[in-house]
């Protein structure tokens, strides 16, 4: 059963019609009792950092969450903002993350950009670096739909396992044990996003 | 590498999609939950849906519409129409849209702007201006389907939406609204100029080759088209179309 966490942000609705679709199981988590029989969960997000921290806090079954990911390790895959809160914390704001991963979200450097807009917005390649099973039966480069002016910038580099180049080359994709997440939105991604989408369901953690 | 984005841009009318021409003589054209269906299969870019209605008619969004279409859409969507508060923003965003459009209530009130995103990320926050030219040089912004001028400055304008917070700046060209002769390349120089945020056109798409003149003159930028997509042939016959992989591909 995978669970995905309705907070009030981000794009739940997407992510049931996928596994549907799929025929994989799934539900909406709203409260901590949607938590119980949940063996994969999906934390999406859109939206500003502070904002999403807020609504996660005041959901009321954090301490459940982090438990499912911390202590039983249940595999974990964030999306955009949802992958971002998983970090200590963002230039974006000033609430602390999950910490789930040693990571700090940073602004695009301007600079670096060299008059590309921001923010990065639409189809970029993601090459990926290592071979995960999230990216099982997804060529190299393919195509993924971006929509974020922050970036996820991983302490440890062996957790990044895809790249993508805006400027600088930034880590997309992140692995460390049961945690995973996607600065993309696989949920708006066509094919290649529910071919992702179905790589995590069927993970063997 | 960014690819430049190409967009269906799909007008809501009486529940019904339909197509104008310079604002006007709206044509119906089918179903909208039909429209996002066939763009599903055809793996679009991004899809724009305006409810060109709501501001005129001084009504709420169609909530239950906007659903149905995220609902729907395996695309990233863009909804405008009637948006003029927050909470609205948000309560549209928690449906499933990844963008809101933005107008007339911004240039009421362009505090707004940062109201929103400071709520929501900047990256879905979009403005759009419909744009006509004057009679002796130079653009003016309107409203309400082109029938409210805005005073102020255009350039201006685009400048302090930006500072503001707003992520995506759409420029839709009245004068070429269905008339499918080819983008005012002009206008897009004078706003690309002027722009940090990635920009969309719309308004005057004939054909795909509009496309890649745009892309090779301008790089990163968004295109957007109605007629284009969804009228087939000289007697412009419904038929919703889209350049597939291979396509799109030789437009950039």
């Amino acid at each position: 059963m995978i669970g995905i966490i309705d907070y009030g942000m981000g794009n739940i609705k997407a992510f049931s019609n996928i596994y549907k679709s799929l025929n994989v199981s799934h539900k909406v988590v709203k409260v901590e009792e949607h938590l119980k029989d949940v063996e994969k969960i999906i934390l999406p997000g859109v939206g500003a950092f502070d904002h999403a921290m807020r609504q996660l806090n005041r959901s009321g079954f954090l301490d459940a969450l982090n438990d499912l990911v911390l202590n039983q390790k249940k595999p974990v895959l964030g999306v955009c903002v949802g992958m971002q809160m998983m970090a200590n914390c963002s230039e974006e704001g000033v609430l602390n993350g999950l910490g789930w991963v040693d990571a700090t979200v940073n602004k695009f450097n301007k600079e670096e950009l060299n008059n590309k807009p921001l923010p990065h917005m639409g189809w970029n390649s993601v090459d990926c670096t290592i071979d995960n099973q999230l990216f099982k039966d997804i060529s190299t480069n393919s195509r993924f739909y971006f929509l974020h002016s922050y970036y996820f910038n991983p302490e440890n580099k062996d957790s990044s396992i895809a790249l993508t180049g805006y400027g600088n080359k930034f880590t997309c994709a992140v692995n460390r044990g049961n945690i995973f997440g996607v600065q993309f939105h696989p949920e708006k991604s066509h094919h290649n996003g529910v071919q992702l989408l179905k790589n995590f369901s069927n993970l063997q953690c | 590498m960014l690819d430049p984005r190409i967009i269906p841009c799909l007008l809501v009318h009486n529940k019904g999609l339909v197509k104008t021409v310079k604002f006007k003589d709206s044509k119906y054209i089918g179903d909208p939950i039909n429209a996002v269906k066939i763009f599903n299969e055809k793996e679009v870019d991004e899809l724009i849906v305006i409810d060109i209605d709501a501001t005129v008619e001084n009504r709420e969004p169609d909530y239950k519409m906007i659903e149905n279409l995220a609902n729907e859409c395996r695309m990233p969507l863009c909804y405008g129409g009637g948006i003029k508060t927050v909470s609205q923003a948000q309560r549209i965003l928690s449906l499933g849209v990844e963008k809101i459009a933005i107008s007339s209530a911004v240039f009421d009130n362009p505090e707004l702007i940062k109201e929103i995103s400071s709520q929501v990320g900047n990256q879905s926050v979009v403005i759009i201006f419909d744009v006509k030219k004057k009679l002796f040089g130079g653009y003016e912004v309107y409203t309400h389907n082109a029938k409210n001028k805005i005073k102020s400055d255009l350039i201006e304008l685009v400048e302090k939406v930006q500072e503001l917070g707003a992520g995506e700046i759409i420029i839709n060209s009245i004068d070429n609204d269905g008339m499918m002769k080819g983008y005012d390349l002009d206008l897009i120089n004078k706003i690309k100029k002027k722009t940090s945020v990635p920009m969309t056109m719309l308004g005057g798409a004939g054909k795909l080759e509009d496309i890649s003149q745009v892309i090779e003159k301008f790089g990163i930028i968004g295109c957007a088209a109605g007629s284009l997509f969804v009228f087939k042939g000289k007697y412009k016959a419904v038929l919703i179309n889209y350049p597939n992989i291979k396509d799109k591909q030789k437009l950039f």
